[in-house]
């Protein structure tokens, strides 16, 4: 790699933009993910699925079925409820949350089209998929709960009979008086939707259960970022002894937050292997991803901001509601997204007076949970929505309206209306670092000059404030499972190489490549000395895994510090070897030196003398050559990051078609361990983003049927159609760890829609006309512009 | 998302492909790129008892000259089109047209009878082969017949192939002089099937417009010819005018149903603009003006 993709900050390894070491193994086919995996006497299993929204189960006939050819067992939610607890997704500290209990297939009713009534074990898919053929099921439909504001209507039919209505979580934030700081002053408003979309992994979901009744033992492949998670799961829904319970997660084809969540199909493929005493594995196909992954977003949000003549802000007030699914997902709840949006909106602003309203609904939709970014890409486009609305109405341009508005530094540590305290951003160097970046006077020139001549292009800038490194007061203080803390284990081989297993995992981003780097680094190894294993239960410490922006920020201090105990430990050795002080001795390169870098044994030899002739070593002086670290923040609740995004986007106004020019990040995400992983982390989020923003739309028919279910249908956002992206960095590290990183996972896909809602809304602003619902369709664009 | 099972018989004759369909006691299918047949068999919505596959057999290969046609195999692979230099001297509307034909990985496969014989109004062949005025073969146990375009589309996925028969070949006839040709779609995304697309071929003698056949993708059950529309252009320079008479009269050629996510109205705009821009490109002798 060139030096300039280099940190400027950087060391020896870390700060270096190495590539990841897995990446020619995956390039060269040799990838193993779940559904490679092959074990003998394995069985596959397919589902039967709800062609209903909402419908009551009747009688089952299975018979025929039963007697086909290679099926060894037809399975209905009976069969289940004696073996499995249901599950629940709700979490104590949202207070009042409810949800119906899940339990792997349903026993009297149907919520959602897709959902898995019937599970076929056969000897083959084929097999298992020709048996459900002949399954006869008698489903008596009923009125489904579709559109977001007819679910809270008084005549809504309910999906939970047990519920007075549809209403799963309501919380308010109030801070200040939003009503004294409206009065009298100018204020905009903004009433934006936000479609469903979904994560669409190359790999879809895969799980393999293999229960061994010998010794009641467990082992579950599955392509999921969590393994620590289904491990506890699996033990306690099954009642089986969490130390037999193995989850491996081999190569794992992306997730983007969608793994991490139970899914039917994955318990009744644990079931079914305990009933069985058999492996079971189940792959969704496409079809089945689209029907049954988690949906992201779905949102309607009302919101005003109160602002000043001098164009400071007063008040924000927003009313967000957000639908669900008929249940909320487990183990994380689907409040967390709506959540969020409720506490980020505003966040990069002076703001004392705030209010914020959030109701999560149920629909008879899949379940709708955390996808990447959850709640920022919602919070952004409605508090910078906002921002440029106020913007025009003072006449200020957009820059400026939000100079004169940030979060100033001698603010810091500073607390926003909504809780969130931060320890540093840095809004206004991003700010003024985009201007430069994007040339703006001269985009804004251009603007004018085309636009004489009939050609609508539009600049939109959108500021994030993005949640990372997070503390138990995410889950653990609302009773989940879910760990906070990341454990290492660190060994120095006999040959004087290192062995790393950590508790973080791989899903295509380079959680591996960068522990690696910073194992290298705060050991003073090759980087190529260092293996990094992870996504096995059984051969890595417990932790919290990679979700929610934490692998780099806490992993990866967990990792250095366990590189420091690995050092002390050899120099400790190495001291008594040597006779020397270990507090004079450096490991460097591979080898033991002086404090003023001579070499005096390798780590080879090192390892050598440790492992094979340990009675050279003098008495009391520990051969062990594997410690053992775990790390939980302990500082701030979360480690708050910042950026800002810049979007180009023409507009043809005849066919309503935007291309998109070009898009510009400056993000800052405290330490950059790997410049290169950081930008294609900031890419593959900004794609997100603007898939989200322009194309990707998981559209529902008046009963509930998903209408574009296909990759013919469901527009994924591809290269064609995208805009390049350029990608500059601040660094703000935290003060919480030595490492100083935060998370930078969420920052492309937070502010990249609204960044383009604010361009698109720019380049139609001369013509008097505005969009307020995304994904912004050519139709949508149309339809603003009274063309149709 | 497996197929039922299904007996496989390759062929090397189109005799002995026809005898092996009149011989099966279920359903056939000829078996050609399998761009849309597999998938439907994947997804359970095709599950024939037999798949004949005609994919080697030689004779249904080729583009050659014959007379005053070009004469294009119905095996012809959709990158075969794109490259072929006598489609692209006699027939440039086809290379215009392969070019928005999906992705390489599917053009390698997919091929010019395949397409046009499941007939979905959203592809691009059916359209280029009524702005062409082309003639499709059809061979059946009893011979082969041809039929004009025009005449060969019936409703969505929906031709005048009797079961058991096969379309063997395409003849395109050779451009007059001043003949102009024009192929352009909107899609979301490169490579997706057309909201609109617009296969447009004039014939321009002087400043006269002697002749117009406009035939569009995607906003009917068919490919659909414009007549109004093509009335409109005929027998006038080929001006502003006449194209804004032209789009003015697509709305009485056109009705294209609502589909979700995109509604009738929205597409007849797309139609219209699209009609507009082929036609001022088409004003100008770079784009299609074939050698006399």
């Amino acid at each position: 790699m060139s030096a300039t993709t280099d940190s400027p900050n950087g060391g020896r390894y870390i700060g270096r933009g190495l590539p990841r070491p897995g990446a020619k193994r995956l390039l060269a086919g040799r990838g193993r993910y779940t559904d490679d995996v092959v074990l003998p006497r394995m069985l596959h299993a397919a589902f039967l699925r709800s062609p209903y929204a909402h419908a009551r189960l009747g009688a089952i006939d299975v018979s025929e079925a039963a007697a086909m050819p290679g099926v060894h067992r037809v399975l209905t939610g009976t069969d289940f409820a004696a073996i499995c607890t249901p599950w629940i997704g709700t979490l104590s500290h949202f207070k009042g949350m409810r949800s119906a209990p899940q339990l792997p297939l349903p026993l009297d009713k149907v919520v959602w089209a897709g959902q898995p009534v019937v599970m076929v074990v056969a000897e083959s898919r084929a097999e298992a998929e020709d048996a459900l053929e002949a399954i006869q099921v008698a489903f008596e439909e009923l009125e489904a709960v579709v559109d977001l504001d007819a679910a809270r209507g008084a005549q809504a039919p309910r999906i939970d009979a047990d519920a007075p209505d549809n209403v799963l979580f309501r919380t308010r934030i109030e801070s200040g008086s939003t009503e004294t700081a409206f009065e009298g002053a100018e204020s905009v408003a903004v009433d934006l939707r936000f479609g469903r979309h979904t994560a669409v992994t190359m790999e879809p979901r895969a799980t393999l259960a293999d229960f061994d009744p010998g010794e009641e033992r467990l082992t579950v492949h599955q392509s999921t970022q969590t393994p620590y998670q289904f491990q506890d799961l699996y033990a306690r829904h099954f009642g089986l002894s969490e130390a037999r319970v193995r989850v491996i997660a081999p190569d794992v084809g992306g997730s983007f937050g969608m793994k991490l969540h139970v899914y039917h199909e994955d318990m009744a493929v644990v079931g079914a292997s305990l009933l069985l005493k058999r492996p079971v594995k189940f792959t969704a196909d496409r079809m089945e991803a689209f029907a049954s992954d988690i949906h992201a977003r779905d949102h309607r949000v009302r919101a005003r901001l109160a602002v000043g003549p001098d164009g400071v802000f007063r008040a924000i007030e927003v009313d967000d509601v957000t639908g669900v699914g008929p249940f909320s997902a487990y183990p994380r709840t689907s409040a967390v997204e709506g959540n969020q949006v409720v506490r980020l909106i505003g966040a990069p602003y002076r703001l004392t007076d705030y209010r914020a309203d959030l109701t999560v609904v149920a629909q008879n939709k899949v379940q709708m949970s955390q996808y990447r970014a959850v709640g920022h890409p919602i919070a952004c486009a409605v508090t910078e929505r906002l921002v440029d609305l106020a913007a025009d109405r003072l006449g200020l341009d957009p820059f400026e309206i939000r100079r004169r508005n940030y979060v100033t530094e001698e603010m810091y540590p500073h607390t926003t209306p909504s809780g969130y305290r931060f320890e540093r951003l840095s809004l206004a160097s991003c700010l003024s670092k985009l201007h430069d970046l994007m040339d703006y006077p001269a985009l804004r020139a251009e603007q004018a000059r085309l636009r004489e001549r009939g050609i609508h292009r539009g600049i939109g800038i959108a500021t994030y404030v993005e949640i990372t490194n997070p503390t138990p007061a995410f889950y653990g203080v609302g009773g989940a499972h879910i760990s906070a803390q990341d454990g290492c284990v660190l060994k120095l081989t006999p040959a004087g190489e290192v062995q790393c297993a950590i508790s973080i995992t791989e899903q295509g981003q380079g959680s591996e490549a960068i522990v690696g780097q910073i194992v290298a680094e705060g050991l003073g190894v090759d980087r190529d000395a260092v293996r990094v294993l992870t996504g096995d239960t059984e051969t890595t410490p417990s932790g919290g895994a990679t979700w929610a922006c934490r692998g780099a920020g806490i992993g990866g201090e967990t990792a250095l510090q366990a590189s420091r105990k690995l050092k002390a430990r050899i120099l400790e050795i190495a001291a008594a070897i040597l006779q020397a002080e270990a507090g004079n001795l450096d490991i460097r390169e591979g080898a033991v030196t002086d404090a003023d870098g001579r070499a005096r044994m390798t780590l080879k030899e090192l390892g050598n003398l440790a492992y094979y002739r340990s009675d050279l070593l003098p008495p009391g002086v520990s051969p062990a050559l594997t410690v053992a670290h775990h790390f939980a923040p302990r500082g701030y609740p979360f480690a708050f990051t910042n950026g800002i995004h810049g979007s180009l986007v023409e507009v043809d106004v005849e066919t309503g078609f935007v291309t998109l020019l070009k898009h510009w990040v400056v993000e800052d995400c405290g330490r950059v361990i790997n410049p290169l992983l950081v930008d294609e982390q900031i890419r593959g989020g900004v794609v997100q983003g603007l898939g989200a923003a322009f194309f990707e739309e998981c559209r529902y028919g008046e009963t509930g049927q998903l209408l574009n279910g296909s990759m013919t249908d469901y527009l994924v956002p591809m290269a064609c159609e995208m805009p390049d992206i350029v990608i500059r960095h601040v660094e703000t590290p935290t003060k919480d760890t030595e490492l100083g990183a935060k998370g930078v996972g969420e920052a492309g896909t937070a502010a990249s829609s609204g960044a383009a809602l604010n361009a698109v809304n720019d380049a139609l602003r001369p013509l008097g006309a505005s969009v307020s619902q995304l994904p912004m369709t050519p139709e949508r664009i149309l339809r603003a512009l009274a063309v149709i | 998302m497996k197929a039922r099972a299904f007996d496989y018989r390759r062929v090397a004759s189109v005799a002995e492909a026809l005898d092996a369909y009149a011989a099966c006691e279920g359903e056939a299918r000829f078996l050609a790129g399998g761009q849309s047949l597999l998938p439907a068999l994947n997804l359970r919505l095709d599950a024939p008892d037999l798949l004949i596959d005609i994919g080697r057999i030689e004779a249904l290969r080729g583009i050659t000259l014959e007379g005053d046609q070009l004469r294009i195999g119905a095996l012809t692979r959709h990158a075969e089109t794109l490259a072929s230099e006598l489609i692209a001297a006699h027939a440039p509307l086809l290379t215009q047209a392969a070019a928005y034909m999906a992705h390489p990985a599917i053009r390698n496969l997919g091929t010019m009878g395949g397409s046009l014989a499941l007939s979905d109004p959203a592809s691009e062949l059916p359209a280029c082969m009524r702005a062409l005025g082309a003639e499709l073969e059809i061979t059946g146990r009893d011979g082969t017949r041809r039929v004009a375009a025009d005449d060969f589309f019936l409703d969505l996925f929906e031709n005048v192939i009797e079961p058991g028969a096969m379309l063997t070949a395409v003849r395109v006839p050779l451009p007059a002089p001043g003949t102009r040709m024009r192929f352009e779609e909107i899609a979301r995304r490169r490579g997706d099937y057309a909201l609109v697309g617009l296969a447009a071929q004039l014939v321009v003698t002087g400043a006269t417009v002697e002749s117009a056949r406009l035939a569009f993708c995607s906003v009917g059950p068919t490919p659909m010819r414009a007549p109004k529309a093509e009335a409109a252009l005929v027998g006038r320079p080929l001006d502003a005018a006449a194209i804004a008479d032209a789009t003015a009269a697509l709305a009485d050629d056109l009705a294209p149903d609502e589909d979700e996510g995109f509604s009738a109205a929205a597409r007849m705009q797309l139609a219209r603009v699209l009609l507009g821009r082929v036609l001022s490109a088409l004003m100008t002798r770079e784009h299609g003006e074939m050698a006399a």
